[in-house]
């Protein structure tokens, strides 16, 4: 039994860590708003840009000469995969989320004997994958010193994948995010990004191949593609920042509140054990006056 | 008959523009285009240069690259260096140029790339004129 002294102190302690805990959950749900809007205005772009590249693998007849960055190398012997996950903590299942399914997948493909490639976005990712993985990891990439992520730092990394696949350093390269579909649900997403997925040739093919194409198809999807795969590394950042102060948010939430049931716990406890206390003292007076 | 037709300017961040407009100039990047109304659909990326649109009222932006799409009477310009003309100002231009003249100092550069930077240094020093 816990002397009072002791309940006194731990009742204090677990208050002082519900106040961080609800300032933690107030943080983030301000930063939440910010980052969703982010993501709502991001969308517009992506879908656009994908649009835009529907249109134009539709009207290349000959995958051939297709850029391979559209149709890949033709071979699935390395699998480059970019994991994306979240410099902090304490946001519950997210970073876990997103490393079960990247672990997940890689074992599929040793086991399948495919060569892997990992490169790691976030800190936390990486802490995670290290052991296991560590010998596959090509590449950290930290951006704990940036305040706010930018296209700008998408492209950096889009470049830096767009480089390694001109070396012919892998066929087929993913990423790995989680996407946001409301605050408290989270789905950890495995998206292919090289080759570039084309949908099935649809009827409206005659319709589409009346575009004017000014550069060559081939010379536009030049361009466009790498920015492709900028545009989607930036949408996994906007999906991912989302998804952490919703997931850091139902977290801190869920701590207040166990918090505040442990403190209720601890001061009945409390109350209780000062109550026996005194009817302990009380009846040592009643008993010694007795004996008198 | 008003000759309108859709204009959205989008930016990896957020839609910047989105109207009805008259004309709509842009620096393709085999040369300056203009679209109106009924163009037949085409799909082309931008060089640096100026974009130029006339509508209800007329604004222009300095643009790096970007694609564009027109379709069913919308244009749609995805760029994700598109600035407002009047927000290009005196310093930052040299500054820009510098960076474009030493890149175009480089050597092993690309033919695109040599095309890209030279037209963006011609642009910019217009707009400094």
């Amino acid at each position: 039994m816990p002397s009072l002294d002791d309940l006194r102190k731990r009742i204090a302690s677990v208050k002082s860590t519900q106040k961080i805990t609800k300032a933690m959950k107030m943080v983030a749900a301000a930063k939440l708003r910010k980052a969703q809007e982010m993501a709502e205005k991001g969308r517009p772009y992506s879908d656009k840009m994908d649009l835009i590249i529907q249109n134009l693998s539709k009207a290349i007849n000959d995958p051939s000469n297709a850029p391979k960055l559209l149709v890949g190398t033709g071979e699935d012997k390395i699998h480059l995969c970019v994991v994306m996950t979240a410099d902090r903590g304490l946001c519950g299942g997210f970073n876990t989320n997103i490393c079960k399914l990247a672990k997940k997948y890689f074992d599929e493909a040793i086991k399948s004997s495919k060569n892997l490639k990992i490169i790691t976005v976030g800190t936390k990712g990486l802490d995670q994958l290290k052991r296991e993985y560590g010998k596959y990891i090509i590449k950290k990439i930290n951006l704990k010193d940036k305040k706010k992520l930018t296209f700008l730092d998408a492209e950096e990394i889009g470049k830096q994948i767009v480089d390694l696949f001109k070396n012919k350093e892998f066929d087929k390269c993913f990423i790995f995010y989680n996407k946001f579909k409301n605050v408290i649900s989270q789905i950890p997403q495995q998206q292919q990004v090289i080759p570039a997925k084309i949908e099935e040739k649809d009827k409206k093919q005659e319709e589409m191949s009346s575009y004017e194409f000014e550069p060559e198809e081939d010379e536009i999807l030049d361009d466009l593609l790498p920015k492709n795969i900028s545009t989607q590394i930036f949408k996994a950042f906007l999906e991912n920042s989302a998804s952490e102060q919703g997931s850091r948010m139902t977290a801190m939430d869920n701590a207040t509140r166990n918090a505040g049931d442990l403190v209720d716990k601890l001061t009945i406890n409390y109350n209780r054990s000062r109550q026996a206390s005194i009817t302990k003292e009380l009846i040592e007076i009643i008993s010694g006056a007795e004996s008198l | 008959m008003e000759k309108n037709f859709n204009l959205e300017i989008i930016s990896p961040e957020k839609i910047i523009l989105s109207e009805k407009v008259n004309s709509v100039t842009i620096p393709s990047f085999e040369g300056e285009m203009t679209i109106l109304l009924d163009h037949i659909p085409l799909i082309t990326f931008l060089r640096p240069g100026i974009l130029r649109i006339e509508g209800s009222k007329e604004s222009e932006y300095f643009v790096e690259e970007g694609t564009v799409e027109f379709s069913n009477n919308t244009l749609i310009v995805l760029s994700s260096t598109i600035i407002p003309l009047e927000n290009v100002k005196g310093e930052n231009i040299s500054k820009m140029i510098e960076a474009s003249k030493a890149l175009l100092a480089k050597e092993n550069l690309s033919d695109k790339a040599k095309y890209i930077a030279s037209h963006k240094i011609d642009t910019l020093s217009k707009i400094n004129q």
